[in-house]
């Protein structure tokens, strides 16, 4: 089995979760014998090709679809974006308009042909235009490499997903990681939607990482809920290794470490924070991290009077974040909406006792961590409390949960995909 | 001589506490979801309770006495009847006035104090048996443990408080290759005889009577008395426990439970050999086969069938130390509020709620679970508690405390009475 595998990052260079879930997959698809083709639109080189062959869409002339481009284009028209939006057309109009659109586009195209594009693989301000040239040249790689199935990891491939697929006929897997409704609330950004819901209905098979993402694509999207199958994110602790760390205070520490902004619901973690407090002064909380919010995060905890034991660390990484964790006694995700959420599993595999928020996808495989509604900051505070004031709490939630998280192995997830490959081959 | 069959049947409500956040800790004194308790009793008494012995009664009647049953009812479901559906009461005392009724020893609280205290464990089965007394006008004679707890220890307390049998499971693993269908005796003390539980055919009733993939679906009174007959070919008694909840509220009605219990007494009673008996009757008349060595605590609940549903991890355990660590300050203190509250604090029912096994099987547990995960069952029992602690400290603090502290703790104690 081949598969040409479109994806945004991969490690060692990463920004999010996007990367380290697409290298947990493929090697455990490696693992299983299928050969990965892997795309990315800016490769490099010091990436881990052990599992995969990496195509740096860099790299990639634009040649083969150049030989009938009317042809491709007319498979391929989508591949326009950001057209300005004209109200108030005639018919008549519209036609004319259409027409006009076409001609450019086959304009655009032969402007491009024979070139190279330097992909930034960022997710910087002309990120619709590289979201395009990224499906020109899927198209382009569809045509030169041979494969069986095409999987395409969030939305920012999924052009390029379907391109590939509308040329060669070959099946289309999309994976999603996360939806333009956890990133944004209700406030979507409705291109980004479109793109979300064309690479969906273009797919074979869906596969979301929770059942929590796969009700958004079944509701919010509108998918036939028959091709959305939930395939449970995993995790690599290979070569983990545990930090000790000597403390400066005494207190417990209960740590917030995320992007601060709506989807993390970092004002939960202030109020709750706030409530305990009261009750359990020897204790400092810490919002490590950086967002949008976050100096609202810290007008409120101005505001509440609780500065000299709620502390902000700004952004952390590598080792910082491990330190972190080995510095915490109790590790909070209030997540407003968290597709899945991977820190929760790194928090417990450094024997920090956690509370998710049950809108989050890890709610869904984890026993042995607590759980509550975002919005009640009551029993996060209760819960919270409970892991400072008990210590067979903590005790008892560590140790089951170091055990919960180290069975939580890619191979699995892997194993899922390569059966909706072989499925879809058939 | 004929052959027996012993029912026994266990009446149990929890008081179940309400959401109990940390900060009220100090503040608010008052531990029980009072609805939700009212609520369940009150279903539970509809469905099962008032029904059930409406059709035990006409049996006994219809039998003339042929029919006999027994029970034993905890002390704080004696207490929740009492304040919100007396008429259970008045319907089981109408059961007791016909003679054919037993009513058996348990401690007031359905609490595992025979696994840590032998002095409250004593203290709970007196205050129990007052109750039947004052209430039914029967001291009891055979004592049932919460859960069917037992070990050679456990027996021999309650032989020595003058008991003459006592109920407990029919494990396999302590039984190994003899049959529960004979009486057996306390190693210890020969004196306290032993009914086990037939697991298989109580649990065909309690637990499979409804099971649709079961293949003895549907389970006919006809065909549960041939299988009644087959155990008891050679062996001499069949004891048959179980909740009795069983009658309408695991079982529901519409299952067709009330008619297998209407049917049954006739059934078992057209073969000439058979005959009911309760429990005292039961060791009156049969001989004991054998001592039984149980070094090890067992019980009847779950496949391993000894306490881990109770006290099997760390949540558990914690909770159970803390508790019992304050029971001499509570008795010295004499303050009846307290007392009370630690007799409910006590109920096995908490600690089942933080039982981690669930997350593998039992839909037993889930069943009885108010709690969505043991760890909230723990964090919200552990409030109550600490709660609880801070009462009791502040009344001991007094008799030691000969200062300025005392001011302090008097206006706490006075706010509690309040």
């Amino acid at each position: 089995m081949k598969v040409l595998m479109f994806g945004w990052e991969f490690p060692p260079h990463i920004s999010g979760g996007l990367g380290t879930a697409c290298y947990g997959l493929t090697k455990g698809l490696s693992n299983m014998g299928t050969e990965v083709l892997f795309v990315m639109p800016s490769a490099s080189g010091d990436e881990d090709e052990s599992a995969v062959k990496i195509i740096n869409a860099s790299d990639i002339a634009v040649t083969e679809t150049a030989k009938n481009v009317r042809n491709v284009l007319e498979k391929v028209q989508f591949l326009r974006v950001g057209t300005n939006m004209i109200p108030y057309l005639t018919p008549e109009q519209f036609t004319e308009e259409v027409e006009k659109n076409r001609k450019g586009q086959v304009k655009d195209y032969k402007s491009i042909l024979g070139q190279k594009y330097k992909f930034s693989g960022k997710y910087g301000s002309d990120l619709m235009e590289e979201v395009s040239r990224y499906a020109m040249v899927a198209a382009e790689i569809a045509l030169r490499y041979d494969f069986d199935v095409i999987h395409a990891h969030d939305w920012l491939t999924y052009l390029a997903g379907t391109a590939a697929k509308r040329l060669t006929g070959k099946p289309l897997v999309v994976h999603v990681h996360a939806t333009e409704f956890d990133r944004s609330g209700n406030n979507i950004n409705t291109i980004v939607y479109d793109l979300e819901k064309l690479g969906m209905k273009e797919a074979d098979k869906v596969i979301a990482v929770s059942n929590l993402t796969r009700n958004t694509v079944i509701n919010k999207y509108g998918i036939n809920p028959d091709k959305v199958v939930t395939v449970h994110n995993a995790v690599d602790f290979d070569g983990f290794e545990q930090m000790s760390v000597n403390r400066g205070v005494d207190d417990k520490i209960v740590t917030f470490l995320g992007r601060i902004t709506f989807q993390k619901g970092p004002e939960y973690f202030i109020e709750a924070a706030a409530k305990v407090l009261k009750r359990y002064p020897k204790v400092r909380f810490v919002m490590a991290g950086s967002g949008d919010l976050l100096n609202r995060s810290i007008r409120r905890v101005a505001k509440l009077g609780i500065a000299t034991n709620f502390h902000f660390t700004g952004f952390l990484r590598g080792e910082d974040v491990k330190k972190m964790f080995a510095y915490s006694d109790v590790y909070v995700m209030p997540s407003v909406s968290e597709p899945f959420g991977i820190s929760p599993l790194e928090a417990m595999r450094s024997n920090v006792p956690t509370i998710i928020s049950k809108q989050s996808g890890v709610a869904e495989v984890l026993h042995h961590a607590i759980k509550v509604d975002f919005w009640d900051i009551d029993a996060m505070a209760d819960a919270i409390y409970g892991l400072l004031a008990y210590p067979a709490l903590p005790a008892m939630a560590v140790r089951n949960g170091l055990e919960e998280v180290n069975a939580l192995r890619w191979d699995n997830a892997a194993f899922r995909v390569n059966e909706i490959y072989a499925e879809l081959i058939k | 001589m004929k052959k027996t069959i012993c029912l026994y049947f266990q009446v149990h409500q929890p008081d179940r506490l309400r959401l109990y956040r940390f900060f009220d800790i100090g503040r608010e004194s008052y531990y029980y979801d009072d609805f939700a308790n009212k609520t369940i009793l009150k279903r539970v008494a509809q469905r099962c309770y008032l029904p059930a012995n409406e059709i035990l009664l006409s049996l006994i009647k219809e039998h003339r006495g042929a029919f006999r049953v027994s029970f034993s009812i905890s002390g704080v479901v004696l207490d929740q009847f009492e304040k919100y559906a007396p008429e259970v009461i008045e319907s089981f005392r109408e059961l007791a006035k016909t003679g054919c009724v037993e009513f058996l020893a348990e401690t007031y609280a359905h609490s595992l104090s025979s696994l840590v205290s032998e002095d409250e464990f004593i203290y709970q089965v007196k205050l129990h048996s007052a109750k039947i007394e004052e209430l039914f006008g029967q001291k009891p004679k055979v004592f049932r443990n919460t859960e069917l707890i037992y070990s050679d220890q456990i027996g021999s307390v309650v032989a020595a408080m003058g008991f003459k049998g006592m109920l407990t499971e029919g494990a396999k693993h302590i039984l190994g290759w003899k049959s529960p269908n004979y009486i057996y005796t306390n190693s210890l003390n020969p004196r306290l005889k032993l009914l086990l539980k037939n697991f298989q055919l109580s649990d065909d009733i309690a637990f499979r009577f409804s099971d649709r993939s079961w293949t003895n679906w549907p389970l006919t009174s006809d065909k549960y008395v041939t299988w009644l007959s087959r155990s008891l070919e050679k062996e001499e008694v069949v004891n048959l426990f179980m909740d009795y909840e069983t009658f309408g509220e695991h079982q529901q009605a519409s299952t067709g439970i009330f008619e297998f219990l209407k049917h049954l007494p006739g059934a078992v009673l057209s073969q000439t050999e058979f005959e009911f008996l309760t429990p005292s009757e039961v060791c009156k008349k049969h001989q004991p086969v054998a001592p039984l060595h149980v070094p090890y605590a067992i019980s009847w609940a779950d496949e391993e069938r000894d306490t881990s549903a109770w006290l099997g991890n760390e949540l558990q355990n914690e909770a159970f130390e803390k508790l019992y660590a304050v029971r001499e300050l509570v008795i010295a203190s004499g303050d009846r509020t307290l007392l009370q509250d630690f007799l409910r604090l006590q109920e096995s029912d908490h600690f089942y709620y933080m039982c981690t096994k669930f997350f593998s099987d039992g839909a037993v547990h889930k069943y009885f679970n108010p709690y969505e995960t043991p760890y909230e069952a723990f964090i919200n029992y552990m409030n109550v508690l600490s709660d609880f602690l801070v009462r009791v400290q502040k009344q001991a603090l007094p008799q030691e405390v000969k200062s300025g502290t005392k001011i302090a703790a008097k206006r706490g104690s006075k706010k509690e009475k309040r």
